[in-house]
């Protein structure tokens, strides 16, 4: 890709990005001066330590924070509100109790006064892609951990929206359901190429799911390095175990080490 | 108590096809386990009554105890059944009283949770103001409420409404505040305006804890109307407590303790009710008391 074509692609800018927080012992610093543009279409995962303004710096994105300083742009327009041409998936699944899976889902089309008809097809087209057929009716309370979690991500994808953006989306979650969770993000977003801003403290996750890598330091959060991953696609749960993904993996802990995120005794 | 059951039948759901019989046998013994509850529910206490009657009468006659000081239960049955008419006459008073405190205390207690969490100078302003007046014994405000507004109905229902409407207020403001931020976001990320946010996602969301608030508030008005009866009554189960205490009928003092006990679980047992009727259910679960456990 040229340089002239990387602009023409650039959907989100971040432009010199910092967020300061005052707190009681004086300011703190949670972003850095962060800067990358992400193309239409693309995956990126932001990977670092807890406490690095990873969350902080998808919520900026997502217009739901202002930015201390620096600017972020969509599609050449500065976010300066609530973006709503997102669909947002969040640590944990912030569903409403009293809506079953389906009505959960559908609050996202009241809201867009979309046609419910279409919309409820639709949204238990996206259940049964993530495997809850038949859980249409059931309210937050009756489905485990998992299953909510993957009710939140149908209602960030029902209005089809241009930009997916997910913080930790699988932190709560254990191997198992995280390794489904990741398999069925993947169907989900290559079907429609949708473009992704996933946050995650999980390498493995981050190669798996990413075209690119931002590896963040410890706070403040800055960039630390960006790592193109290049492993065909559509991307299996074997190839964790390649060589290719195996370097991968190494060149982000590599980093980690070398920043004291990770200690070896 | 479910949970076994909720994930085996949500296994079967997902493979309906082999598992027809293994679901509806789940289902069953669901069902019958439900049932055994409810009875299990309603058998325990009503056991438990019975048992602590039983002993009640048995030690009256035992150690011969004189019946102005404690009368046996039949005794005060009989009381209740001569009379049935006094008491329900007394009760309709009192009740209309009680309905009148307790729904100034929603119409007030409501709008004003509103305000305090919508306004902060309001609630800066208001709020101690508010819970300080909680320390004001409400027995001792009667008499005054007396002289002010007489013997009618008015100063029963004011003094209904002083006790009951804290717990609206305190409640549905709480309820409104609960809010996760992530919720919040959420319907920023739709498009939601404040109005859409507050009727589609605060509210319902309140919703609960405005009911829990409801219940303490329903049997704070039954007090209050006694208290304003006690004070300043011609009517009402107050004044005939009142009465039988100075004709040292303590067999009509019981029977009217009995009317404005099942007075009082009668009315909160209509707002658990209504409750039922507006929540889904796994919030009921949540704010009734003990019926998962028992």
């Amino acid at each position: 890709m040229t340089t002239a074509g990387d602009d023409d692609q650039a959907y989100l800018r971040i432009e010199n990005l910092s967020k300061v927080y005052a707190t009681r012992d004086g300011e703190v610093r949670a972003l850095n001066d962060i800067s990358f543009v992400q193309g239409r279409g693309e995956f990126i995962s932001h990977v670092g330590p807890s406490g690095c303004g990873k969350s902080t710096l998808l919520m900026i994105a997502a217009g739901l924070l202002p930015p201390s300083s620096g600017a972020v742009q969509v599609r050449g327009r500065t976010v300066d509100r609530p973006r709503t041409d997102i669909g947002i998936v969040f640590q944990s699944p912030v569903l409403l109790e009293w809506r079953s899976a389906l009505g959960n889902i559908m609050l996202q089309a009241e809201a867009r006064n979309m046609n419910r008809k279409e919309a409820a097809a639709r949204g238990r087209e996206l259940l049964s892609t993530v495997g809850l057929a038949g859980f249409e009716d059931r309210f937050p309370h009756e489905l485990s951990g998992g299953m909510r979690q993957r009710v939140s991500i149908c209602r960030a994808l029902i209005h089809h929206p241009d930009h997916l953006l997910m913080d930790e989306p699988f932190g709560a979650l254990d191997a198992l359901t995280r390794d489904q969770l990741v398999l069925d993000l993947q169907a989900l977003v290559t079907e429609r190429r949708m473009t992704v801003l996933f946050i995650t403290h999980s390498i493995a996750e981050a190669v798996f799911l990413s075209d690119r890598v931002v590896v963040m330091t410890p706070r403040p959060g800055c960039i630390d390095r960006i790592i193109d991953i290049k492993l065909p696609r559509p991307r299996t749960l074997a190839m964790r175990e390649t060589p290719e993904f195996a370097e991968y993996s190494r060149q982000i802990l590599d980093l980690f080490l070398a920043r004291g995120v990770l200690r070896e005794h | 108590m479910t949970e076994a059951d909720k994930s085996s039948s949500a296994f079967t759901g997902t493979q309906a096809a082999g598992g027809g019989n293994l679901e509806a046998g789940i289902q069953r013994r669901r069902r019958q386990r439900a049932q055994r509850e409810r009875i299990g529910a309603f058998v325990y206490p009503a056991g438990m009554l019975v048992a602590l009657l039983a002993l009640w009468e048995a030690a009256t006659y035992l150690f011969s105890i004189p019946a102005y000081l404690v009368p046996a239960p039949s005794a005060i049955l009989r009381s209740m059944d001569t009379n049935s008419a006094v008491l329900i006459k007394e009760s309709v008073g009192t009740t209309f009283e009680i309905l009148l405190g307790f729904a100034l205390s929603v119409a007030v207690g409501i709008p004003l949770a509103l305000a305090i969490y919508l306004w902060r100078p309001f609630a800066r302003a208001v709020y101690p103001v508010l819970v300080s007046s909680q320390a004001v014994p409400k027995v001792a405000v009667a008499p005054l409420f007396l002289v002010w507004f007489g013997f009618g109905l008015l100063p029963k229902v004011l003094i209904a409404f002083l006790i009951a409407f804290f717990p609206v207020v305190i409640n549905t403001a709480m309820g409104l505040a609960s809010l996760e931020r992530e919720k919040i976001y959420l319907a920023q990320s739709m498009g939601f305006g404040p109005v859409a946010t507050f009727f589609k996602i605060q509210l319902p969301n309140a919703m609960p804890s405005i009911f829990a608030g409801l219940k303490i508030s329903i049997t704070f008005a039954v007090v209050g109307a006694v208290v304003g009866e006690f004070v300043g009554g011609q009517g009402g189960l107050g004044y005939l407590l009142l009465i039988a205490n100075g004709n040292m009928d303590t067999a009509l003092l019981f029977a009217g303790i009995v009317a404005l006990t099942v007075l009082g679980v009668v009315l909160f047992l209509l707002i658990g009710l209504v409750e039922r009727l507006v929540l889904p259910p796994h919030a009921v679960e949540r704010t009734s008391f003990g019926s998962e456990t028992m």
